[in-house]
């Protein structure tokens, strides 16, 4: 059954999830490739934890097609779940169990599986392996529900907003970990609202908005998709500079704004900041600001969707 | 019994007895409340009975021949105080002076109608009146038929449905509203490991329970069980595992930890009240008592009772445990139909 080598680990086609007045996910194709680290990036309410959710048998899809390790679920359920790990948002496990007596307990539910120990030193709780789980920082449960996936020795884990909350430094080492896993053979599909972190975590990276894939491709692919690798960004006074006058400055690809700020994304940055100059000076107007940075993937987002990844 | 079943199981009983509120509502409460019930209810010197004698004329002369009783306590008043300390319950009894004597009680209250009687025996006396038939008392008082004799048992059973409906009912609710139901589901792990290790942790801290509550009302009461030990084990067993069905039943579907004490609340305090534990049921109108009967709680209290108070053997039980087989077990099929993993 287990898939062969090429073969994807997980093939979503047409897969759509309703609730009563919501539309989850609406019409998602997405395959994750055996190995990879396929990253989907999207705001909260995208529709990411509802498909993680049906990728892992949670829940049942409303139509479409999801096959997974190159099985579908409904028919011996038990030995599929035996082959994938996860972690879900908000899952919070038994308080007063210590690290070691929480993974012990997971690792009796697996035929085969890793030493206990061994996976609490991986995921860096070694010196927290008797304490109660009650007692235990957001960052070290995070990582204490990563070592509750990894247990069972999946071949595929499925992570839903793993670092969400966390600090940066406890992030970063979230990611670390995350990234071991991919390197010693396990396929990963990580969700997060983290832009910065699916561009240095992921293979691949899912940009899902409305329960819609919106692109997919290597972060690279995804930031050249804009058309430049550049991107200039200028804040004049209101009625300086709008959008209108873009596409008559030399080099530019594509063109937005957020509040007093154009972004404008560009293959010549030189040209672009010196015909943006000149038009300011001919009118007259000041520049507050001025900055040229190489485009992100959040850049990416808003130009599908006219909206900032995150609110804050 | 497979790995994940015993893990299962470990946590289940490291989890509570980690845990000091759970080690005081399961072992000290029960005790503590036996204590409180034992000495409010203690055998005491019979109460006295109560009388109010009206100040008129004639009123000393009658209060001396009451005094003569020495179980009727006596006080002479004006008609309003008097009727005062009827109203307020401060005696049972107002007697007029006169011919004919007048007795203004209130004839709904047993102790009323029988303070009239003692109280009317020694106004006759006090005239004159001659026993035709000479008559002495004897006074039987016997462990075994003393109200904590009666109390112990309907604790146990209380203490019993508690523990289950909150010991597994409550913990799966919890496990669902922290998200490690669906959690959980997303491993390999049996659904029926799940279950079955909170009842089997549910058993294994029933000896600890019983015994705690009736060492405790042996040492300080002297309550004895006058049957055998082992069917009073069977039947505590068996009320344990029926309880335990109603409770993975009632926490089949709630979402919130609100609505299942609602829950447990709407089960365990109609029972509390209608099977027996503090009073017997017989309180209760005639027309409702087959439906009291088929009740787990009272099935299992008087079970208990029967095997503690009266020896009586479980054969004789057959009615009381065939209610426990059937609540334990249509609750534990009609959970499996309605649980909720996520």
């Amino acid at each position: 059954m287990s898939a062969g080598p090429g073969a994807p680990a997980i093939a979503v086609r047409r897969l759509c999830k309703r609730f009563e007045d919501v539309v989850a996910v609406e019409n998602l194709d997405l395959e994750a490739r055996t190995g990879e680290c396929l990253g989907l990036l999207g705001p909260n309410g995208a529709g990411k934890t509802t498909t993680l959710e049906i990728l892992v048998g949670l829940q049942p899809p409303t139509a479409g097609e999801v096959e997974v390790l190159g099985q579908r679920w409904g028919h011996d359920d038990e030995a599929l779940r035996a082959r994938i790990g996860v972690s879900l948002q908000e899952t919070r496990l038994p308080e007063r169990l210590t690290v070691l007596e929480v993974l012990t307990l997971f690792r009796s539910f697996y035929a085969r599986g890793r030493e206990p120990r061994a996976v609490i030193d991986e995921v860096g709780l070694g010196d927290k392996t008797h304490t109660w789980t009650v007692k235990l920082s957001g960052g070290q449960r995070q990582r204490l529900a990563l070592a509750c996936a990894l247990v069972g020795a999946p071949e595929l884990l499925v992570l839903d907003e793993p670092t969400t909350g966390l600090d940066p430094q406890a992030r970063l080492r979230i990611g670390d970990s995350i990234r071991a896993q991919r390197d010693g053979g396990c396929t990963v599909v990580v969700s997060t609202h983290y832009m910065d972190e699916a561009q240095r975590l992921c293979d691949r990276v899912a940009i899902i908005d409305h329960g819609t894939l919106i692109a997919l491709g290597t972060p690279a692919e995804l930031v050249a998709s804009l058309g430049g690798d550049l991107v200039v960004e200028i804040e004049a006074p209101p009625g300086g500079l709008d959008a209108a006058d873009a596409p008559g400055l030399a080099g530019v690809r594509a063109v937005r704004r957020a509040g007093d700020t154009l972004l404008l994304s560009t293959t010549d940055p030189p040209a672009t900041l010196a015909a943006a100059l000149d038009l300011l000076r001919a009118r007259r107007l000041p520049v507050t600001r001025l900055a040229t940075r190489e485009a992100t993937l959040e850049d990416v987002f808003v130009s599908l969707t006219g909206r900032q990844l995150r609110d804050d | 019994m497979t790995r994940p079943l015993g893990q299962l199981i470990l946590a289940r009983l490291r989890e509570p007895l980690r845990q000091p509120e759970t080690i005081f509502w399961t072992f000290f409460f029960p005790a503590v409340l036996a204590l409180a019930l034992g000495i409010a209810f203690r055998r005491q010197a019979p109460e006295p009975v109560t009388a109010a004698v009206v100040s008129v004329p004639g009123a000393d002369r009658l209060a001396a021949g009451l005094r003569q009783a020495p179980e009727i306590q006596v006080e002479v008043l004006d008609a309003a105080a008097a009727e005062r300390r009827l109203r307020q319950g401060g005696v049972t009894v107002v007697v007029f002076p006169g011919d004919p004597v007048r007795y203004r009680f209130d004839p709904t209250r047993p102790e009323s109608r029988l303070a009239r009687l003692t109280i009317d025996a020694a106004v006759q006396r006090a005239a004159g009146r001659r026993d035709p038939a000479a008559a002495v008392d004897e006074h039987a008082t016997t462990p075994g038929g003393r109200y904590i004799d009666f109390l112990i048992p309907g604790l146990l059973g209380m203490n019993i449905m508690g523990g289950a409906l909150w010991g597994i009912g409550w913990v799966i609710v919890e496990a669902r509203t922290r998200k490690l139901l669906k959690r959980l589901l997303a491993t390999p792990m049996r659904r029926r490991d799940f279950l079955l290790a909170h009842m089997l942790a549910r058993l294994a801290f029933l000896p600890v329970e019983v015994v705690v509550l009736l060492g405790f009302a042996w040492l300080l009461f002297g309550v004895g069980v006058a049957g055998s030990l082992f069917s009073l084990a069977l039947i505590t067993i068996l009320g344990a595992l029926s309880f335990a069905g109603l409770g993975t039943l009632c926490a089949s579907r709630a979402r919130t930890l609100e609505t299942m004490s609602g829950l447990i609340n709407l089960c365990t305090l109609p029972m509390i009240l209608l099977s027996g534990v503090f009073f017997a049921t017989s309180r209760f109108p005639d027309v409702m008592r087959p439906v009291i009967r088929l009740l787990p709680l009272t099935a299992l209290i008087d079970a208990t009772r029967a095997i503690m108070m009266e020896g009586t053997s479980l054969f004789a039980l057959g009615p009381e445990i065939a209610v426990l087989l059937v609540w334990g077990g249509l609750s534990y099929l009609l959970a499996l139909k309605l649980f909720r993993w996520s």
